[in-house]
């Protein structure tokens, strides 16, 4: 319950950072709120014997509003994004489901880039990263170069970063005009790991759709025009790609289940919002 | 860059509960342990070790964080705050702790340190809150003894409490 030795490197900037990562590359981890490094790194599930902070570089702790997307910065913490006055108008998906992240204790520390960079299957960011068409910052002493979400995310807990690349920033496009959006996810308590996520996002009769939780990573579909009668057999379908697996919390029928009827909750709900 | 080697004992200054304290740690040891082992306060309590069960809530900055999911070195410079920092004597309880008693927010004790300074943070951000929102700050604790209807209780009654004396 203790982690093994390593070298605590608490760069002065981002090319500090940038450097000792380059010199490091294959021995080295970054942390930001650490609320899901350090855990491991306590169980022994994960060793390294070098440890960058990045969560004191102020030049990274930003929310940048752009025409098109919001940018957040790696050392952004989740409370401060939750607590923007303009979240819920930009980015109506992420106010509805950044209350499910951990728990009020835990998003004080816990960073936007940090989730997604971690890549959990049943996080939240990732899911909303994926179904918003996001995209991710990789900045490396090398070069930057910017992925969509479903280039970056490439499995469970699995991304295309390099090992000389750090996440600096992630990118949300902002509320589509006439768009509904609507969140829900099943979870043993409030704030715990989802059992299943699901997100939707609904403009006139075109639905898309994204589930966490079940697959290897978040999976979004689309049905351009989705009547009310189909929706049933087109998350019947959807449930039974996503595969899904049975662990100690569920098997995979009741995930199934639950892509079935949060699906359908989520889906209505975004029509409802969207006009 | 900050450099410290695995391995070695570095020292580190910080605010504890208002007081300059100074202790040695090797990176890789936790807050917890640190405050704990090397500066006696045992009033951080240590459970699960993997940031879930809260019972090692201290404030960092003002804050809530997980001290077993903090390492010593990262606190250098910064402002720590444990329980101790409720009651400004030792001995005597402040409103938020009384409440706890008055309305047996508490058995075991065991993971009350951690929900007092948790409690408090909320507070401080949100000063009339609903029981909705009270009782999804209390998820971020485990408590095996109370079933938490009585620290919904003593939270609620302190916030109360605190709107009718102070003028708005």
């Amino acid at each position: 319950m203790k982690p093994k030795s390593f070298n605590y490197l608490r760069p002065d900037d981002l090319q500090d950072a940038l450097q000792a990562l380059q010199r490091l590359r294959d021995d080295v981890r970054i942390m930001a709120g650490g609320l899901s490094l350090v855990p491991m790194m306590n169980f022994r599930l994960l060793e390294t014997n070098n440890l960058i902070d990045i969560s004191g570089l102020a030049s990274l702790a930003y929310i940048r509003e752009g025409s098109a997307e919001i940018e957040i910065g790696a050392a952004e913490t989740q409370a401060n994004v939750l607590a923007w006055p303009k979240l819920a108008k930009s980015l109506p998906l992420l106010s509805l489901a950044m209350p499910h992240i951990g728990h009020f204790q835990t998003r004080s520390r816990g960073t936007v880039c940090g989730s997604i960079a971690h890549s959990d299957p049943s996080s939240e960011l990732p899911l909303c990263l994926a179904i918003l068409a996001g995209s991710v910052v990789l900045q490396s002493a090398r070069s930057t170069r910017v992925l969509a979400a479903e280039e970056f995310q490439t499995g469970m807990l699995a991304t295309a970063r390099q090992p000389d690349e750090m996440v600096t920033a992630v990118r949300f496009p902002v509320r589509k005009p006439g768009a509904g959006y609507a969140f829900a996810e099943m979870a043993q308590r409030h704030g715990d790991f989802a059992i299943c996520a699901v997100a939707a996002v609904v403009s006139g009769t075109a639905v898309r759709l994204g589930v966490g939780g079940v697959a290897e990573k978040p999976t979004v579909r689309d049905w351009p025009a989705l009547a009310d009668g189909e929706i049933d057999d087109a998350l019947n379908d959807f449930a039974w790609e996503l595969g899904g697996s049975d662990d100690i919390h569920a098997n995979a029928g009741y995930r199934r289940d639950l892509v079935r009827k949060l699906g359908r909750r989520v889906i209505e709900e975004a029509k409802k919002c969207s006009n | 860059m900050l450099e410290l080697k695995a391995g070695e004992r570095h020292q580190i200054t910080f605010t504890l509960d208002g007081v300059a304290v100074r202790g040695f740690a090797e990176p890789r040891m936790l807050l917890s342990d640190f405050l704990r082992h090397e500066l006696g306060r045992t009033e951080v309590h240590v459970a699960c070790e993997q940031g879930v069960c809260g019972a090692c809530t201290i404030l960092l900055d003002g804050k809530p964080a997980r001290s077993c999911l903090t390492f010593a070195v990262q606190a250098s410079g910064r402002r720590v705050e444990t329980v101790r920092s409720l009651s400004p004597t030792d001995g005597k309880l402040n409103d938020l702790q009384e409440s706890f008693r008055r309305h047996h927010g508490l058995q075991c004790g065991y993971c009350t340190p951690g929900i007092l300074v948790s409690s408090e943070a909320f507070l401080h951000d949100n000063a009339d809150p609903s029981e909705q929102e009270v009782r999804e700050m209390l998820s971020g604790h485990l408590c095996r003894c109370t079933g938490y209807a009585g620290m919904v209780d003593a939270i609620l009654a302190t916030a109360k409490k605190r709107a009718a004396t102070t003028p708005s």
